[in-house]
């Protein structure tokens, strides 16, 4: 009688791998096409032939320079949130940090704002600006609301009131500065809109260098997740390694804000889904964020842009209305958010 | 001196809680720390473990201080339980037992053929065959201790530190996981450390008992030595009845309010 009620509860490795591979088509299957729908709609063998061909014809043009980078951007981002999340709901033990909850982003904008009007013709510097905002974040709320994992209340009134404050600081720079910053739209928006290769170009190196960390982390993050004192007894050093997360997360998710700004929600319900799916083992839970966040932001994306007759609905609006409802689930349904 | 402190105090904020113990556990003995609430002893057990650093003196393993050791060579001597676990609740008995391994974990390799040979053998040393493939959360507490115990062998430590191993368990459950903690001790000679509250198990399952009051040892022997009316009078303010135990072979008490006249 034990056996069939284990097998509901521990995912057999199988299944880990199987859903991992079918999120790996899903994000191939959406990206195809998020870049065949708009406006101007092509075929898919046209839209394939236009990103490995290149000949002058309008639907390369418009795939190649205007969507695909879109498309990956938005996708870098996701994945950047997915993996920042899950990487603070272990640091902080707390399956409610995300990078929007506890003020990061708007911390990371904040410097990121900073570096726009302090060096209006330095634009690349933009992400190095936002990943110091996130790390300064971070490490602010960490050492305020951390005692042997960091109480939700505590964390989430921290979260609030960082958040209020460099919004605050955000508003005064956004109506001083409102020609230093014009050309930043994505970043001030929450938007994809008009992200080109020159800003993919811009986070993929800090983005690569972030995830591969990621994949160096999963043993250690088992570990950590025993509670600081096991892990200690174990042999592993958990102040030091915390340090580390905290840059790498930082990293990650300063990369994503300085593309597409406000864009809430990817870092809190992409690592509670990948949890739900395939359990808390981070060997399969990192994979599974990467693929995850991907797919959600490239679909949220493609939704906003053929939702409205005219025009478009940035993407951080079509994550809110999906995200908030979730939050607003995991809220009603999970008594216990420290992790027990 | 094997395994130990040397003029060591302990601080929590600026109060010192444990103020220039020197004191030294046997090789392969059990051995009991006992004393009343907030004296100190789990503090002085985290010394060990290093989850807190001593404001004065040294944790001494081998001769050396154990800050000289890197932390998973410490590990390979010394494995520590600590009294709340924290963990996922979805993962299964094998996986959590294998964390046991991580400090022989080579960087990115998996788990080697060792290993798991030795944590299949850990699994049938403690029993817990038939509940490998259960999740965590869905065991008696008694067999969730077993498993955490079982986690700690893995890392094939000499000594094995408890702190406060029974304190969520119901007597049949404690006096289970005591058994096993004794079987094991003898079958792998290791040597234990660990701090109880209840005085009649720790008589019973320990060599040697070390009684903290007022900031030092207060006493420390046999539980004969230990466990006197004098002693427990002194350490927890009671008013203590001493029989023996004859079956085995240890004192057991009964503790009555104190007299106010006394």
């Amino acid at each position: 009688m034990g056996k069939e009620e284990n097998r509901s509860i521990i995912k057999t490795k199988g299944y880990k791998l199987t859903l991992i591979a079918f999120l790996i088509v899903l994000s191939l299957v959406l990206t195809v096409l998020s870049v065949c729908t708009g406006k101007m709609s092509f075929t898919i063998a046209e839209s394939i032939k236009a990103i490995f061909v290149a000949d002058d014809s309008g639907a390369r043009l418009i795939v190649w320079n205007v969507r695909l980078p879109r498309v990956l951007s938005g996708g870098l981002v996701g994945i950047c949130l997915a993996l920042s999340g899950c990487i603070l709901q272990g640091v902080m033990r707390n399956h409610l940090a995300s990078p929007s909850t506890i003020g990061v982003t708007s911390g990371a904008s904040f410097v990121g704002y900073i570096t726009l009007v302090a060096f209006p013709s330095l634009s690349y510097l933009l992400p190095v600006g936002t990943i110091i905002g996130a790390f300064a974040t971070t490490m602010a709320i960490y050492t305020m609301a951390y005692d042997k994992g960091v109480s939700p209340i505590k964390m989430i009134l921290s979260g609030m009131a960082v958040s209020a404050v460099f919004g605050a600081c955000n508003d005064i720079i956004k109506l001083m500065f409102a020609e230093n910053i014009a050309n930043a739209t994505g970043f001030l928006v929450g938007s994809l809109n008009g992200v080109s290769w020159k800003n993919f170009m811009m986070i993929l190196p800090y983005a690569v260098v972030g995830i591969l960390f990621c994949f160096l982390l999963p043993s250690k993050m088992n570990i950590l997740m025993l509670g600081d004192e096991m892990a200690n007894s174990l042999g592993l050093q958990t102040e030091k390694f915390r340090f580390l997360l905290v840059v790498v997360s930082s990293l990650l998710s300063g990369a994503a804000i300085s593309v597409s700004g406000m864009i809430s929600f990817v870092g809190l319900i992409i690592p509670h889904t990948a949890r739900l799916l395939v359990g808390s083992d981070y060997k399969y839970l990192f994979p599974t964020s990467v693929f995850l966040g991907y797919s959600l932001v490239t679909l949220c994306d493609m939704i906003g842009r053929i939702i409205l007759p005219i025009g478009e609905m940035s993407v951080s609006v079509v994550l809110s209305f999906i995200g908030a409802p979730f939050f607003l689930y995991l809220l009603r349904t999970k008594k216990n958010m420290g992790d027990k | 001196m094997y395994l130990g402190f040397k003029d060591i105090s302990v601080c929590y904020g600026k109060k010192e809680i444990i103020s220039h113990v020197t004191l030294e556990f046997e090789k392969g003995k059990t051995t009991t720390i006992i004393g009343s609430n907030g004296c100190g002893k789990t503090s002085l057990l985290k010394t060990i473990s290093r989850a807190v650093h001593p404001a004065e003196g040294q944790v001494i393993l081998e001769d050396k201080a154990i800050s000289s050791y890197k932390p998973k060579e410490l590990a390979k001597k010394i494995a520590y339980l600590p009294q709340v676990h924290y963990s996922p609740s979805d993962i299964d008995i094998y996986t959590l037992i294998s964390y046991g391994r991580y400090p022989y974990h080579k960087f990115g390799k998996g788990l080697t053929k060792t290993d798991t040979d030795i944590i299949e053998q850990t699994i049938s040393l403690t029993g817990l065959e038939h509940l490998q493939h259960r999740s965590l959360d869905k065991l008696s507490g008694g067999e969730r201790q077993r498993a955490w115990i079982a986690m700690t062998l893995c890392q094939q430590p000499e000594i094995l530190i408890l702190d406060e191993p029974i304190t969520y368990l119901d007597i049949g459950h404690q006096v289970d996981i005591l058994e096993l903690i004794r079987e094991i001790g003898k079958k792998l000679n290791i040597t234990i450390v660990m701090v109880l509250h209840d005085i009649n198990l720790a008589a019973r399952y320990s060599d040697i008992i070390y009684s903290i009051n007022n900031k030092k040892v207060y006493a420390c022997g046999t539980p004969q030595q230990v466990i006197t009316h004098e002693i427990m009078g002194d350490v927890f303010h009671i008013d203590a009845q001493i029989y023996n135990d004859n079956r085995n072979n240890c004192p057991f008490m009964i503790a009555e309010k104190q007299s106010s006249n006394q």
